[in-house]
């Protein structure tokens, strides 16, 4: 213990005393690095790393950035605009003569590359720790084992300790001694990272011992069960991705078209005001720099009120007035999905517009290695189910929700009792547009942006909401998120297109055997 | 279903089948069989009345569309069934004859190779198997007309027979169209992909680009069409096509007196398919291209609306209709390419809400008070 706070402080030390020189640095073979050829260069790099502190990351670092100059056997750092010793730091004079740029070239490159990655394994900040190491389990050489093994000793974070300890354990499939390669092996075998798997199966090739290649094998088949895991565990978050994207994307149908009868082409417009609402609201917020963040909160609220009061303007200017003919509302509606769209063209221009992510929902969670869940589909689902239920609690248990479906059930009689229907009309088309106007809220942040997102859309949320049945929002669910995963486990097998064209015919031939829908209505409406 | 407001009284015969109507019938035909192919191939080029070529393939297309719109009407119009597929069967035609069309290239591509340009690009060493025979002009026209019959009857006998109806089968044409433009999409079709065919050389031998060609082949779309209205006429004046608008008004009642509307709307909707396909194959000689935009599911919706604009189960309607609509997009996507959409858009909402029964519609209710006066 004690020698571990003892390094911390050195550590810490040395950071606040950086412009002295510090004695113990190679001199040697720091020059050697930058002056000799071949591969002098690089095994004077590995000593450099292996006895590396806290200078030795700097200058590297002046060396890959083309920082260094040589003038005879002198090494020049141009610093800042100065001229100084790199290794003293002292001054030096401007006029040198014969100064020529130290040449770096590829190789030299790549190997500096890593060794700054690897002395990053030796840094105070847990993150910066992290990330080295997870650059080096792709990018690890022979040369760095030293520093490897240097920073295990020092590791006390579980995570970043397994990772150097696959490192090394890659490093050491190569060594000659059979014992170690056996210990390599196994504990690659505990290891549920893609390149284990290259790196055993790359040992396996060479191996020439018989019980080593048996702890190969069994070390494989560990991994690749690990591995396969991760690939359906992502499988099944891409699924249930896409089924809440489609959810949101189908939910305003279930309404409009579910609950009303009213079939709306422009649907997908409506989610694509959404989105360019969320765009504006962002733009908005450019100005604030500090509330950055923020502005999808505000998005959210502005998305479902644009879109929900454009859908009210279209069901009190036009959609009234073909209750009851739905091919022609098909058909009217599709001419407002070409006026909206060319709306939005001419004022945004045709080219997709830039919606950033709020920095809270870049990057993921690391569940595996290879399996990596993004914030912002995660919060996706999460929104998709806060709206789900949001919509269910209005449809159930409000009085626009009481009224809503009193007039889908019995117009006549509905009037009858006092329900204003025409109003009722309005506010539910409404209702169902503001939650298109959501959907494109939260498409924005996972998609492009332009004037034809919505069209992407209209097929399938249609598909949706004929495969879930008609006046069901629980249809709605059931089928979105199956549609999601057959979705995305055909794709895994065939490819995106395939799998679209089969979940299309499947649905095409679904609608054979049930017309209805999964979820058929039973009794008077069914008719009607 | 009865959302047609067309139940007024021998709404079938009025428009095209009086005297009247024969006489716009022989003019129009006068027009386009005769005094277009004299216009352009026998008067000098500076003449007020030569019609240049550019005029030859933009009328030729248009009347191709008139042929599909027809066939749209047929089954919309006449038995409430609204198709938004129809430009799937359009496009099947369409790479039957073009299929014909590149074996005819020979060895003329950019790589003088055996096979068409795209699958040597593909590196692909044989024809594959949808390509059989496509050098006879004759297969090509089997597969011209077979192929949109057969997809329409297997797709249409399914939907019938569970009684699909209204929204519902418009909902799943649209898919189906949409499912097909995505296969297509793919160069492993064999349909050369996102390109599609097109550099086309000859017919039967006769380079395509020249005039007697040309003049040729609109000839021959503009009789089609004409036979596509007698076919029409007669279909939906026979006995069989009151049953079909008995079908729309009221199809409970009709199944109720006995009829299986199942063997009445396959026939008609297979028949409307068959058309489309003969419109696809007559449209890519003339437009010399085919590829699977044409199956997007905006296409087809856009063959509806020339149906509406016309005015719907009237035939007539259909041609008028495709004219008035491609005459505009035409003249719109040149002048002010930014306007069309606003146009065609506008053109759905306020036909649908103010001109239900299209431009005869209009023609007739002109006509109406002077008849009764």
């Amino acid at each position: 213990m004690h020698s571990k706070l003892i390094f911390y402080i050195v550590v810490l030390l040395s950071g606040l005393l950086k412009p002295l020189p510090v004695l113990a640095f190679d001199r040697a073979a720091f020059e050697s690095v930058v002056l000799a050829e071949g591969d002098e260069r690089f095994k004077a790099l590995d000593t450099l790393v292996a006895e590396a502190d806290n200078q030795t990351p700097v200058l590297l670092k002046a060396l890959l950035e083309g920082e260094l100059q040589r003038a005879g056997k002198q090494i020049i750092w141009v610093h800042e605009g100065r001229n100084i010793d790199p290794l003293t730091q002292a001054p030096l004079s401007s006029e040198l003569p014969d100064k020529e740029d130290v040449v770096v070239n590829n190789r030299l490159r790549g190997a500096l590359e890593s060794a700054l990655a690897a002395l990053k394994l030796v840094s105070t900040d847990h993150k910066t720790r992290l990330a080295a190491a997870k650059e080096l389990v792709v990018s690890a050489e022979e040369g760095m084992k030293p520093i490897v093994k240097k920073a295990l000793a020092k590791e006390t974070d579980a995570t970043i300790k397994a990772l150097l300890e696959s490192i090394l354990a890659t490093m050491e499939l190569k060594s000659t001694e059979v014992p170690l390669r056996l210990q390599a092996v196994q504990v690659l075998g505990q290891s549920s990272n893609s390149n284990a798997k290259t790196a055993l199966l790359a040992a396996l090739e060479v191996e020439s011992d018989e019980g080593v290649k048996q702890a190969i094998k069994t070390s494989l088949k560990q991994v690749e069960t690990r591995l396969v895991w991760g690939q359906r565990l992502g499988l099944v978050f891409a699924g249930l991705s896409l089924g809440s994207i489609l959810l949101l994307a189908a939910l305003g149908l279930a309404i409009t078209y579910g609950l009303m009868g009213v079939i709306n082409m422009a649907h997908g417009e409506l989610i694509m005001i959404g989105s360019y609402s969320t765009f504006v609201v962002q733009n908005l917020f450019r100005h604030i720099p500090a509330f950055f963040d923020w502005y999808l909160l505000f998005a959210i609220p502005v998305s479902f009120i644009v879109s929900a009061l454009v859908g009210m303007l279209l069901e009190r200017g036009v959609i009234r007035w073909l209750y009851g003919r739905p091919l022609e509302t098909l058909l009217a509606t599709w001419g407002i999905s070409l006026v909206l769209m060319q709306t939005v063209r001419t004022f945004f221009g045709a080219q997709n517009v830039q919606v950033e992510n709020p920095s809270f929902m870049s990057g993921g969670i690391v569940v595996m290695s290879n399996v990596v869940l993004p914030w912002n589909r995660i919060m996706i689902v999460i929104f998709a189910i806060a709206v789900l239920l949001a919509v269910g609690w209005t449809l159930t248990r409000t009085r626009l929700g009481l009224f809503v479906r009193a007039v889908t059930q019995n117009r006549a009689m509905a009037s009858c009792v006092g329900v204003p229907t025409a109003k009722v009309d309005t506010l539910a088309f409404g209702l169902g547009s503001g939650i298109a106007g959501l959907a494109g809220c939260a498409l924005s942040q996972i998609g492009n942006v332009g004037p034809d997102l919505g069209q992407s859309f209209i097929v399938d949320s249609f598909m949706v909401v004929v495969l879930g049945g008609v006046g069901q929002l629980a249809g709605t669910v059931y089928a979105a998120l199956g549609l999601g995963f057959a979705n995305k486990l055909l794709e895994s097998w065939s490819g995106a297109v395939i799998a679209k064209i089969v979940v299309l015919v499947f649905i095409i031939m679904f609608i054979q055997k049930r017309p209805q829908g999964l979820f058929a209505l039973k009794g008077r409406s069914v008719e009607s | 279903m009865s959302e047609m407001q067309l139940n007024e009284k021998n709404v079938l015969y009025r428009p095209l089948f009086g005297p009247q109507g024969w006489w716009l019938l022989g003019l129009s035909a006068l027009v386009v069989l005769v005094l277009i192919p004299i216009a352009n191939l026998v008067l000098p080029q500076d003449s007020v009345f030569y019609v240049s070529a550019y005029w030859v393939t933009l009328i030729g297309k248009i009347l191709c569309y008139a042929i599909v719109a027809m066939a749209m009407d047929l089954i919309w119009g006449y038995c409430g069934i609204l198709s938004l597929g129809h430009g799937l069967f359009f496009a099947l035609g369409g790479y039957g004859m073009g299929m014909y069309l590149m074996r005819q290239i020979g060895h003329e591509g950019q790589y003088r190779a055996d096979l068409p340009d795209f699958m040597v690009f593909l590196d692909w060493k044989a024809f594959p198997w949808q390509w059989w025979n496509t050098d006879h002009f004759g297969w090509a026209l089997l597969l011209v007309v077979a192929v949109p019959g057969i997809v329409a009857f297997v797709f249409g006998y399914f939907a019938f027979r569970s009684r699909i109806k209204g929204v519902y089968f418009s909902i799943i044409t649209q898919a189906l169209t949409f499912a097909a433009m995505l296969l297509f999409f793919r160069n492993e079709t064999g349909f050369g992909g996102n390109n599609g065919f097109t550099d086309f050389k000859r017919i039967l031998g006769f380079s395509i680009t020249t005039p007697e060609t040309r003049i040729s082949l609109f000839v021959i779309t503009a009789l089609i069409l004409i036979l596509t209205l007698l076919i029409g006429r007669f279909v939906v004046t026979s006995k069989f096509g009151r049953v079909l608008a008995a079908i729309r008004d009221a199809e409970q009642r009709v199944m109720f007196c006995g009829y299986n509307t199942l063997h009445y709307k396959l026939f008609i909707w297979t028949l409307s398919a068959v058309i489309c396909g003969v419109a696809g194959a007559l449209y890519v000689t003339q437009v010399g291209i085919i590829n699977p935009g044409e199956m997007s599911p905006a296409n087809s919706i856009e063959i509806a609306i020339w149906v509406a604009v016309g005015g719907r189960g009237t035939l007539v309607g259909a041609i008028v209709g495709a004219g008035v609509v491609n005459g505009a997009k035409s003249f719109f996507t040149q002048a002010f390419p930014e306007y069309w959409l606003y146009v065609l858009g506008l053109l759905f909402i306020s036909v649908t809400l103010f001109m239900p029964q299209g431009i005869v519609g209009l023609i007739n209710q002109w006509r109406k008070p002077n008849q009764e006066s």
